[in-house]
């Protein structure tokens, strides 16, 4: 019904549009549908950071028409992990692409000089971004963008900042400046593009086959997003109420995984932002919940009541990442931490971990102060650690070369294996729950927590007894599942309203009709689709070296041993045939 | 009694834009921003507050005196009541809104038709946060 690709070539300056029902049709949109294109586009064993690697967005057929279809979703090559990159975003895209009339883009090829997009409803342009090639800040390269760009009020504004720009291997993309395009390093893809920024917005008006039945489920999905309890995890406190959680469970990475609970917990937690620092609360464009939680740091600069004041949003996996994980102290602290990483658009998980392996490395004197330039990493130590995110996005020597390409990778040049904290080549989310939190990552398509939400089935197995075969068959329902959920494309935040039968009638009064076993085969069929490309790249789940560590911390569920993790890896590979 | 929207508390906005979706989803039906005949806006990306552009209801409307063809007469309550029959698209009545201190509260669809606000209250309904409401006028 929506099938229209917008594929871009940078090289040649040019772009066409093709009708892709044929992938609609049968992959719906979304995760499903880039998945195909990512197969299609991306020359098997490639550069992640040449210009023959392409770069995927795609939203699906329920995107700004149905409550919480809120998400855009990436794919890329990583330049992280060399394998498939994929990452989805809140904030406005997702219903800027569906009004400019774009159900996926394809971006290929270089641009010969620093460019960035301009898409308004049929228009598209690719235009000099010589200007705000150099600006450092993601903050300011928007507001120039702003102000020449059309579609005012209710665009979207994607960007790099110099982590991207420097090919950082971990750079996000900022979008909308409070949402980012995270984790695999889309940011140092867009920087290998000389693309500096993507502006789209548009005007359709869609129509929608039986508006009455149509009326009737947004009604009920609407009730059920506000009106319930569902959701009050997000909106209330936010995903920041984890850290007392975690904490008291013993499920809170610290120090670099030293320890799984914070002797500080409390002034990092969500309680304490919200009551202290949260100044408002927004939402991504189709979503009434606004879980966007942003706090104000007011710093003074200059005696006499001198003030500047940031706008930073946060949540659980950043404070964890730059402060638990960093033994930081003050919640002010984490925010200064969070903010400079904005200005870079660098992820703050891959950030956090790589300063955590390498405060630990220097701890234990393998890495010296003349690798550092001088700083002196130390736990706790916030200016340290900003002057350290400064050097990782300049990577003046050989040291920060290797932090610029992740914990893994410092990690074999450097030593210190056994606590490089990464899964996969990935630095862990904030999660030591159990055997789930790490089997989950391990296999999940895109090496992330929310693939299949491992950590929230260590903590069902917490109560309830569950045999390892069972959490891995928890596990390898949400994979499946959550493809379906990735293709419509709803935020995985409103998984609890998408039930499976809501997903059958939310397509339904789209029209488009869809059985629940048409619709777990699909699922099936995009993780294994996705496997493929992982495998074609090299990814080999038989190759996977958990670091010591992970057994060495007690988790909520007690210290996890090798034996059940290989236990659970050969169970899941047995069940899914990956 | 007749009703008309007031933004009652523009500050508690969190721009999900549920209130125009409402709108053009019952008055127009069609899911999109611009059928919508409320505006919801920022002015300087998610860093800065939400713009909120209502009809104000106004009792002697100027973009009733504006438009040459009749298409736009007052209405019982304030605002005006738009006989699409009589438009001729041309206009008069976007800029007099604009002009007259007003916000601006009239703008147009991809074919050039006026979207005018009835003041159905249907924005305030799909208003999570108690930006919108509806509230009962005097006719005067």
């Amino acid at each position: 019904m929506w099938s229209n690709v917008l594929y871009i070539d940078l090289d040649k300056g040019e772009h066409t549009i093709r009708d892709r029902a044929d992938l609609f049709d049968k992959y719906l949109g979304g995760t499903g549908v880039a998945t195909q294109l990512l197969l299609e586009e991306c020359p098997a064993g490639v550069d992640p950071l040449s210009p023959q690697a392409p770069i995927i967005l795609s939203i699906g057929p329920l995107t700004a028409l149905l409550p919480c279809a809120s998400k855009a979703v990436s794919m890329f090559k990583s330049p992280l992990t060399n394998e498939m990159g994929e990452s989805h975003v809140g904030g406005r895209l997702a219903m800027a692409m569906r009004f400019a009339g774009y159900d996926s883009i394809v971006i290929k090829g270089r641009s010969d000089k620093p460019s960035y997009l301009s898409i308004h409803d049929e228009e598209v342009k690719i235009k000099d971004a010589a200007s705000i090639w150099d600006v450092s800040s993601i903050e300011v390269t928007g507001q120039i963008l702003r102000n020449v760009e059309p579609g005012k009020g209710r665009r979207s504004i994607m960007r790099i900042g110099e982590g991207g720009v420097n090919q950082v291997r971990y750079a996000n993309v900022n979008v909308d400046t409070y949402r980012h395009f995270g984790r695999l390093g889309l940011g140092a893809v867009f920087g290998s593009k000389n693309l500096k920024a993507v502006v789209i917005s548009g005007t359709e008006e869609i129509d929608i086959p039986d508006m009455s039945a149509f009326k009737k489920m947004y009604n009920k999905l609407y009730n059920s997003v506000v009106d319930t309890d569902v959701m009050d995890k997000y909106h209330d406190l936010g995903t920041a109420a984890n850290i007392n959680v975690l904490n008291q469970l013993k499920g809170l990475p610290t120090k670099n995984l030293k320890q799984s609970s914070f002797e500080n917990a409390e002034s990092l937690s969500g309680e304490y932002f919200a009551d202290n620092l949260l100044f408002r609360k927004i939402a991504c464009s189709n979503c009434p919940i606004g879980c966007i939680h942003i706090a104000t740091l007011k710093t003074q600069f200059h005696k006499g009541h001198e003030f500047e004041f940031r706008h930073i949003s946060y949540d659980y996996e950043l404070i964890y990442a730059l402060g638990t994980n960093l033994g930081i102290t003050l919640a002010e602290d984490v925010l200064r931490l969070i903010d400079r990483c904005e200005r870079y658009s660098l992820d703050v998980l891959s950030a956090g971990g790589v300063l955590a392996w390498a405060t630990e490395a220097y701890e234990r004197d393998l890495i010296t102060p003349s690798d550092t330039l001088g700083i002196a990493l130390r736990w706790g130590d916030t200016d340290k650690y900003l002057k350290a995110l400064d050097q990782i996005v300049k990577m003046p020597n050989k040291f920060y070369q290797a932090l610029a390409k992740g914990t893994a990778v410092a990690a074999a040049e450097y030593g210190g294996e056994d606590y490089a904290i990464n899964l996969a080549g990935v630095e862990i989310a904030g999660y030591h729950t159990g055997p789930s939190s790490i089997i989950g990552q391990i296999v999940g398509v895109r090496h992330s927590h929310l693939d299949n939400g491992g950590y929230s089935i260590d903590q069902k197995a917490s109560s309830q007894q569950l045999t390892e075969e069972k959490m891995v068959d928890k596990i390898i329902y949400e994979d499946y599942w959550r493809m379906v959920n990735n293709s419509l494309v709803c935020c995985l935040f409103a998984r609890g309203v998408y039930s499976e039968q809501i997903m059958i009638d939310s397509l339904a009064s789209v029209g488009i009709k869809k059985t629940r076993d048409e619709l777990e085969a699909l699922g099936k069929e995009i993780f294994l689709a996705k496997y493929q490309f992982k495998k074609q790249e090299g990814f080999d789940l038989g190759r996977i070296k958990v670091p010591s560590r992970f057994y060495e911390t007690v988790s909520q569920l007690g210290k996890v041993t090798p034996e059940t993790i290989d236990n659970m890896l050969t169970l899941y590979r047995e069940k899914t045939g990956v | 009694m007749p009703s008309r929207i007031k933004v009652a508390n523009p500050n508690r906005c969190i721009g999900c834009f549920s209130c125009m979706l409402a709108c053009s989803r019952t008055n127009v039906n069609s899911v999109s921003l611009i059928d919508s005949a409320i505006d919801i806006r920022t002015s300087g990306g998610l860093e800065s507050a939400f713009v909120i552009i209502v009809c104000r209801a106004c009792h002697d409307p100027p973009c009733a005196r504006a438009c040459p063809t009749g298409a736009l007469t007052p209405r019982d309550g304030g605002g005006v009541v738009f006989n699409k029959d009589l438009c001729d698209g041309g206009k008069s009545c976007a800029q007099a809104c604009a002009h007259a201190c007003l916000p601006g509260a009239i703008h147009f669809n991809r074919s050039g038709m006026p979207l005018i606000c009835t003041h159905c209250g249907v924005c305030s309904k799909f208003c999570s946060h108690d930006v919108l409401e509806l509230i009962k006028v005097e006719v005067l």
